[in-house]
């Protein structure tokens, strides 16, 4: 019974100690504090949020929002009270729905013409380009030395017998870099000839999974997981993360087969804070935040003149030739693909 | 609410009252007893009103209001989607039952060296986070297909029937198999005849609750299904998600609705058939005879189970250069290129905090929703007990409602209460409380039941205020089992992933919310973090259960 009683003790003793609302992000402090709504992918050093709030007085409150679709329809959901000041993460392939349901307002940030005016969507300026990302295929070049073949190199060699059962795609309905994919060859053999170049791929031994992290970390080669297969669609900087101790990188990303994706971010119309919410932006695409995101987020920024992290240029260089589709094309096309790619597909 | 105060005066008769005089005579004395009753009546009824049914109704408003409902309720594909939701939840749920009630017959009547751990790990699949157990399934099944989906998703349910079942199992009569044993029935007939359709009543209520788990499963459907097969939820997850199409997720939604209703009557119909068991002397004993087999059956039933956590263990050891624990040192980090912002142990010790909040609050609603229910359920008025049931089949149904639809639902209502609660982290905890009170509900309400209507009465007779009949005798006689609810309860908010991770910030993941930022990023330590957050996770879970268990040990423990 004694113990008993000792172990209710303890119980009671952890609950007290334990309750979650007790502690809430904190404070009194009279610093205004701007709501950075975003999608899971964001990272920002702290020391730079930390840097940014000693020097303009604005902290930086992160609130994440699910992926990049999520994100743009829970800020088109709440737009008549937006749930922040200021959004960041709306890509190209969902912008065109935030624009034209008027969740951002007009800001032309005095940073925009260094760079991220060249992904510019939208002539009132209500989204300014932070950085971009395209999604290209990847190959494991062991896998392709050892074999003694050479690797795949364009859309087309991944339909070439010769490289039958190796790839694996994510599925577009369900992933960000899969609808990519989809899109770029949408974009590279047209109306008339993506279900064609699919149906190849299909015969080719295509394998299609719902999410990336079961692509690219089970079944790919070239990561840890050591999957089945050397050619997976993923990101243009992914071979950064798998570089060896040897300095190494045991992937490739192939720069033929990628499409670009531009991560935006703007006002929210109906923000409480429109000031400090505009510095914000600018912040976004100073060159103290910029310098952070290939690193952080495996992206490139948007900005001209900023630096990759060492060994970037060698091993993920920015593609300079992708794929793209304008944003409203994107939009109108979106449902219709995926349903006859899946109708093709499975 | 009048109803309800006519509805105690029926309790039983005080001072020398007959119990037969009419309703509306007694009425008028007593309305103080009644105003108490439904008072406490309107705490859960207002939580789930306003954490539930107003941001789930308002979100499929905005789906009537776009119009075009019936265009997705006419279209072959959609009843082609219900029916693949239907069929493999009632097969997961028959897998579930089968593999769950030898487990519970292990736990309830065996007495064996690790029985004890056995109680303890059969819980542990429920908290592992659904990508994780995707993936080890797909590893088995390279090509996903229905079969995997099955199974994973008995998998996670085996413990409810498991616990549940051998709740009532262990306060089971043994006499009467014993009477039957000597009347020549074979220990199968007598089974068979005696204690199955004893047990009817918890068997059905886990597989109510099991197939409400299953029919709105997201994680391990995704990655086993792809894209060819695809259920209510996940669909109702992409058309809000990423389509923003709202009224083709109404439409489901209502569907989900429909299907989910139908389970909780069927559920409710067996119960009630089977209502009051005969309860006593049960125990635990060293097996005999063909009692082995069924031993031998938890015996397979629990390897199968412990397979994939050793396998997910492995993964979290395993490195390109042979076996490491690099995983389990980067916990104090915030992983390879901070992916987390916080450090695995802080988000352990988040998961705590959050889950012990959600569960006090849990509790609270629940208990007060299952007091309210009995009072109800015991009236002699028809109306009340109607009201009863209809309240206890409305409490299921956050188990049936799409956490997407809850948590969009949020979004668009939440702002109208003061302190705009949308966004807050405040609002982790409610969600998970959400999914936990219907839990609560089922395992209390029995336990509260089954206390003696005369030992109640006595009490009153002798001049007991309602409260203090309360604490004299339902408390101690149920104080056990509500604290192995709020174990169970405090186990399933640890593991909760779909509502907590719409809303838990990340500056204060929980530890499964953690586990899917890390896998969803390249870099082998975040792969091997993540394996090893996993088994913090377990950890947490076991030591958890362990030390409710010690608490609850020798009562009437459902869970």
């Amino acid at each position: 019974m004694k113990r008993r009683a000792a172990t209710a003790i303890a119980v009671v003793g952890v609950v007290a100690a334990g309750c979650s609302l007790s502690d809430g992000d904190g404070g009194t402090q009279q610093t205004p504090t701007v709501t950075l709504v975003t999608h899971d992918s964001f990272l920002a050093p702290q020391e730079v949020l930390d840097a940014f709030q000693k020097q303009s007085g604005i902290k930086v409150s992160v609130l994440k929002q699910g992926d990049a679709g999520s994100l743009t329809n829970k800020l088109v959901l709440t737009k008549a009270n937006p749930i922040g000041d200021v959004a960041f993460g709306v890509d190209s392939t969902f912008a065109s729905r935030a624009l034209s349901e008027g969740v951002f307002e007009p800001y032309t940030s005095p940073e925009a013409d260094r760079g991220p005016q060249r992904y510019a969507v939208d002539p009132e300026h209500r989204l300014s380009a932070v950085d971009v990302g395209d999604v290209c295929v990847n190959v494991d070049t062991n896998y392709f030395t050892t074999k003694g073949i050479p690797a795949p190199e364009t859309y087309d060699d991944l339909a070439d017998p010769k490289y039958k059962d190796l790839l694996v795609v994510e599925d577009p309905a369900t992933a960000s870099p899969g609808l990519a994919f989809l899109l770029g060859t949408i974009a590279k053999y047209g109306d008339a000839g993506w279900k064609d170049y699919w149906t190849k791929l299909k015969a080719n031994g295509l394998k299609v999974v719902s999410g990336w992290e079961e692509a690219y970390t089970k079944q790919f080669s070239g990561s840890s997981g050591k999957g089945p297969r050397p050619i997976v669609v993923s990101y243009a900087s992914s071979p950064a993360a798998e570089v060896g101790d040897d300095g190494k990188p045991r992937t490739k990303a192939l720069l033929d087969t990628c499409y670009r994706q531009v991560e935006y971010a703007g006002v929210l119309a109906g923000g409480k804070q429109v000031e400090n919410a505009r510095k914000v932006v600018d912040f976004l695409l100073s060159q103290q935040f910029q310098a952070t995101v290939a690193a952080n987020m495996y992206v490139y920024p948007a900005r001209q003149g900023v630096d990759l992290p060492a060994g970037w240029a060698q091993v993920a260089p920015l593609p300079q030739k992708p794929q793209t589709l304008p944003a409203d094309q994107v939009q109108a096309g979106r449902e219709k693909w995926i349903g006859e790619w899946r109708a093709l597909v499975q | 609410m009048a109803r309800a105060g006519a509805v105690t005066s029926g309790a039983p008769p005080r001072a020398g009252g007959s119990a037969t005089r009419s309703l509306r005579k007694a009425a008028s004395p007593r309305t103080a007893r009644g105003l108490g009753l439904a008072l406490l009546g309107l705490a859960p009824i207002g939580f789930l009103v306003v954490f539930f049914a107003w941001p789930v109704l308002a979100i499929i408003g905005r789906g009537f209001a776009a119009g075009g409902l019936a265009v997705v309720l006419k279209d072959a594909r959609t009843w082609e989607l219900a029916g693949f939701t239907v069929a493999s939840a009632a097969a997961s749920t028959v897998v579930a039952v089968l593999a769950g009630l030898p487990v519970a017959f292990l736990l309830a009547r065996v007495r064996l060296p690790g029985v004890g751990l056995a109680r303890t790990l059969v819980l542990v699949p429920f908290v592992l986070p659904t990508v994780v157990v995707g993936l080890a399934f797909r590893a088995l099944w390279p090509d996903g297909g229905v079969l995997p989906i099955v199974l994973a998703n008995a998998f996670f349910n085996v413990a409810v029937v498991a616990r549940t079942v051998a709740g009532l199992w262990a306060r089971l009569d043994s006499r009467t198999t014993d009477a039957a044993r000597a009347l020549g029935a074979s220990p199968w007939r007598a089974f068979r005849s005696v204690t199955l359709p004893a047990l009817a009543p918890a068997v059905a209520s886990a597989a109510a609750v099991v197939f409400l788990f299953c029919a709105t499963s997201f994680g391990v459907v995704l990655i086993l299904g792809g894209a060819r097969y695809r259920t209510l939820e996940t669909e109702i997850y992409l058309r809000t998600v990423d389509l923003l199409d709202l009224s083709g997720a109404a439409a489901l939604s209502l569907i989900q609705f429909a299907a989910v209703v139908a389970a909780l009557v069927l559920g409710g119909l067996a119960r009630r058939r089977k209502e009051g068991a005969r309860t006593g002397a049960g125990g635990a004993r060293r097996p005999r005879g063909g009692e082995w087999w069924a031993v031998g059956a938890a015996g397979v039933v629990l390897a199968l189970l412990v397979t994939p956590i050793v396998a997910l263990l492995a993964e979290s050891l395993s490195t390109e250069d042979g076996w490491s624990l690099a995983g389990y040192r980067a916990l104090t980090s915030t992983g390879e290129k901070g992916a987390l912002q916080v450090s695995g142990w802080d988000a352990a010790v988040n998961s705590l905090k959050v889950a012990i909040d959600a569960t006090l609050l849990a509790m609270v609603v629940g208990v007060l929703a299952s007091v309210v229910l009995v009072a109800l359920r015991r009236s002699p008025a028809k109306a009340a007990r109607g009201l009863g049931e209809t309240m206890d089949a409305v409490l299921m149904l956050p188990l049936g409602v799409s956490a997407v639809t809850v948590g969009f639902g949020y979004l668009v209502t939440l702002d109208a209460l003061p302190g705009d609660l949308r966004t807050s982290p405040y609002l982790v905890p409610l969600a998970q409380a959400l999914v936990i009170i219907p839990l609560v509900v089922r395992m209390v309400l029995p336990v509260l039941r089954s206390v003696d209507v005369r030992l109640r009465q006595a009490a009153s007779t002798l001049g007991a205020s309602p409260l203090r009949v309360w604490r004299e005798i339902d408390l101690p006689l149920t104080l056990r089992p509500l604290v192995a609810a709020a174990g169970f309860g405090f186990v399933v908010a640890l593991g909760e992933f779909g509502a907590t991770s719409f809303l838990a910030r990340p500056t204060a993941p929980t530890l499964p919310v953690a586990v899917a930022t890390l896998m969803a990023r390249p870099g082998e330590l975040n792969n091997q973090m993540a394996y090893a957050a996993c088994a913090l996770l377990m950890l947490v879970t076991v030591l958890a259960v362990a030390l409710i268990d010690r608490l609850g040990r020798g009562g009437v423990g459902e869970f």
